[in-house]
């Protein structure tokens, strides 16, 4: 089993360190630098799952979410993003606008693929 | 004090002790979040194992205090009282009366066995806590996601399968709280999971599961029982998920699962409960009027712009008709009960008569209406005794026929839409068309050389008094039979048929509705009245139009794919006195190879029709077999489809004879 993800953060080493390991798992990443840049590659392609970072420049990732999940097209995708563990409010707040889980950093790469595929069902 | 004089103090006040513990158990059992009881018990378990280790029982001292460990946790809320703790305390308790009473005897064995008992139950009662677990635990899991998380990305049949992963689980899904279609936003979601798991995996485990939800949704998750469920439950789990995921599951084993508290997978079949008939009967009636108040709100309903209405209508119209069908279901017999008693029946009468008769049964799980499958006993014996007297030869004939001795009887029965068709069927040397034709003739009943169909012929022997037999024997031939078989099977609305092959046998098969008291019937207009023709009796239903309908005058046939049927004009027949409608109808009835055509004004509709019985005083009317009555609260009759068959049967002989 395997899916399409767009991984989406303004910090090129955590893009890598995603597209690393979710590849190697079987998963076709693209990568987006920010939730300007996430929205438009989201409307152009299909992915079955979401991964972003919330602080980022031009569009934050919280922004994005709200953005992404008032078109129906993307009512319903999964998506995780990524936070600090002293982020209790945030998660909250990011869970509000409409996401569905959430990675906690650091992070290794068997954990973002384990929470790809629990989201996934897989 | 003494030292013995303490010792007997002590097993007096262990006695009390034990008292003590039992009943705060044995409430605990109802309460099991009293604090205030657990901490009574724990004292009471300290005291005994303080005081058994200082007159002498150590080995009671030593078990109590696992008891007395357990309790303790729970009293600091490390882990939560169970009615399986209770229980495993409780024959720990018992064990260490034994210990009192029996000092001297060895109690290890024991010991170990009910502490290994006590340690399982506390270990399944501490949350999260599974490494001390041994082996598996069922859960019941029940949850119900947020509205939103559909729209957010969070995929049920991946948690489902997720739980699946834990281990074999049966899923339910209630949709009750679905709100009804006018309402339903489909982006949300309103199903009620219950997930019976059975894991060794600890409830952390499970909650894992829900991580990413758990803050916003509810979730519980209770511990039922320490053992896994009997049956491998992963076939009928994965029906039940996906049967889940489909939102096409009822809500019964989810009721079941709450109110009885236990695992919705347990087996209940073979359990049954013996009703009186009359409270069956009672039943059927509640059901009968709730079908007439249902077609009146129906009818409301139909009128009105009111949506809200509408809906409740259709649901109720719904759940009545499911009713309906449940308390048919509960009325029913098979009619293999009816048959066994011919097994015996046949057994006399071959040995009467000295033939030998092999019967056999078909479709003996067939089920019918009890009231009805009482009246059939008496029409069915006929037509058995018939068969062997008169429908299988002497085994000489048989022999002589190139036929095996035995003679064949075969006793079937099956479904045919909302009838049920039950036939006896022989090998015999079929019915003599000859004889038939003589007796007729001689009779009255057909004019000597008249054409007649075959089948017409055969109808003959159902004339009251028909007898073709040539000699009179005790078991049939005596011309009371055929006909009032007949006359029975009309009573329950049922018809006869038979048919014939020289040489091969005679097979008569009766049609009998399902159930006596409530038909599915088609609503007709003739003139202002309304009348209901039995739906299992319409064949189809087609236009008159004007120009066939003047043509026709005094003809009353119409040509149906090739065949002449003769048809009944209602209106003329129950003199209404109305002019005909515009565009008339024909509706066209049958039984078996009979078939008329009733012109009526108006095709209503179908209409669920409870019957009641026509009084004393019009009970001799026929073309009618009873009344129903209609949403707004009129009358109309049941139009009785055997003497209408009858009337068009007359109708097409007296065209044969015109010529």
């Amino acid at each position: 089993m395997s899916g399409s993800i767009l991984a989406i953060d303004d910090s090129s080493s955590i893009r890598v360190a995603v597209k690393t390991a979710l590849s190697s798992a079987g998963f076709a990443v693209t990568e987006a630098a920010n939730g300007a840049d996430g929205i438009a590659k989201a409307k152009a392609n299909h992915f079955d799952l979401i991964v972003t970072d919330l602080n980022m420049p031009i569009m934050d990732g919280l922004t994005m979410i709200e953005e992404l999940r008032k078109s129906p097209a993307h009512m319903g995708v999964p998506i995780i993003f990524l936070t600090t563990e002293s982020d209790a409010g945030l998660k909250q707040r990011a869970k509000a606008a409409g996401a569905t889980g959430w990675l906690t950093k650091p992070f290794d790469p068997a954990q973002i693929v384990k929470i790809v595929k629990k989201v996934l069902g897989q | 004090m003494s030292n013995a004089e303490a010792v007997a103090t002590f097993l007096v006040e262990v006695r009390e002790l034990f008292e003590q513990i039992e009943q705060g158990l044995l409430d605990l059992e109802h309460r099991l979040d009293d604090r205030a009881l657990i901490d009574s018990i724990f004292r009471s378990l300290h005291t005994l194992k303080g005081s058994g280790a200082m007159f002498g029982f150590e080995a009671l001292a030593q078990f109590t205090h696992h008891c007395e460990d357990a309790f303790d946790r729970i009293r600091k809320g490390e882990a939560v009282a169970t009615s399986d703790l209770v229980s495993a305390i409780l024959a720990a308790m018992d064990h260490m009366r034994a210990m009192v009473e029996h000092p001297k005897k060895n109690h290890g064995a024991t010991s170990q066995k009910l502490l290994a008992g006590v340690h399982a139950a506390i270990a399944k009662a501490l949350p999260g806590a599974g490494e001390a677990a041994p082996g598996s635990v069922t859960w019941r899991v029940k949850f119900k996601l947020p509205t939103n998380a559909l729209a957010n990305g969070i995929n049920p049949l991946a948690l489902l399968k997720e739980m699946r992963d834990l281990g074999p689980c049966e899923i339910v899904a209630s949709d009750r709280e679905i709100p009804p279609l006018d309402q339903l936003n489909p982006t949300e979601c309103h199903l009620t999971w219950v997930v019976t798991l059975t894991t060794n995996q600890p409830r952390s485990a499970i909650e894992e599961v829900f991580i990413f939800v758990m803050d916003d949704m509810s979730l519980t998750i209770e511990s039922i029982d320490g053992h896994a469920p009997s049956e491998p439950a992963d076939a009928s789990a994965a029906v039940a998920a996906d049967a889940a995921a489909s939102n096409i599951t009822g809500e019964q084993p989810i009721a079941a699962a709450e109110t009885a508290g236990s695992r919705p997978a347990e087996n209940r079949t073979g359990e049954s409960v013996r009703v009186p008939a009359e409270r069956l009967d009672e039943l059927m009636d509640r059901v009968g009027e709730l079908v007439i108040a249902q077609s009146r709100l129906r009818q409301l309903a139909a009128s009105s712009q009111d949506v809200a209405l509408r809906s409740v209508s259709e649901e109720i119209e719904r759940l009545s008709n499911e009713l309906r069908n449940t308390t048919m279901v509960l009325r029913m017999v098979p009619v293999g009960t009816l048959f066994s008693r011919f097994r015996r029946l046949v057994h006399d009468i071959s040995h009467e008569i000295g033939k030998t008769i092999e019967l056999t049964f078909d479709g003996e799980t067939t089920e019918v209406d009890k009231t009805i499958a009482e009246r059939l006993v008496d029409p069915l014996v006929h037509l058995v005794r018939n068969a062997a007297d008169h429908g299988l030869e002497s085994p000489e004939q048989r022999l002589a026929a190139g036929k095996p001795e035995a003679g064949q009887m075969c006793i079937s029965a099956h479904h045919a839409g909302s009838e049920v068709i039950i036939s006896v069927k022989d090998d015999g040397r079929g019915i003599d068309r000859e004889r038939v034709r003589a007796r007729a003739e001689q009779q009255g009943l057909l004019a000597p050389g008249a054409a007649i169909g075959d089948s017409e012929l055969l109808q003959m022997i159902f004339h009251p008094g028909f007898s073709t037999a040539q000699k009179i024997t005790n078991l049939s031939g005596r011309g009371v039979g055929l006909d009032v078989v007949k006359r029975t099977l009309e009573t329950l609305r049922g018809s006869i048929d038979l048919s014939s092959t020289p040489g091969k046998g005679t097979e008569f098969s009766l049609r009998i509705p399902l159930t006596l008291a409530i038909i599915d019937g088609l609503l007709v207009r003739v003139g202002r009245g309304r009348y209901v023709v039995p739906l299992s009796a319409v064949e189809e239903c087609l236009e008159l139009p004007t120009e066939m309908d003047l043509r026709s005058q005094g003809r009353n046939f119409i040509s149906l794919r090739d065949s002449l049927v003769p048809f009944i004009r209602l209106r003329e027949l129950f003199n209404t006195g109305t002019p005909p409608d515009r565009h008339q109808k024909i509706v066209v009835i049958s039984t078996g190879n009979d078939r008329v055509g009733l012109v009526v004004d108006q095709i209503i509709g179908d209409h669920q029709t409870v019957i009641k019985s026509l009084s004393k005083l019009h009970a001799d009317v026929a073309t009618f077999s009873g009344a129903t009555i209609l949403g707004d609260g009129s009358v109309a009759l049941i139009l009785d489809v055997a003497q209408l068959l009858a009337l068009g049967q007359w109708q097409e002989a007296q065209m044969r004879i015109a010529g």
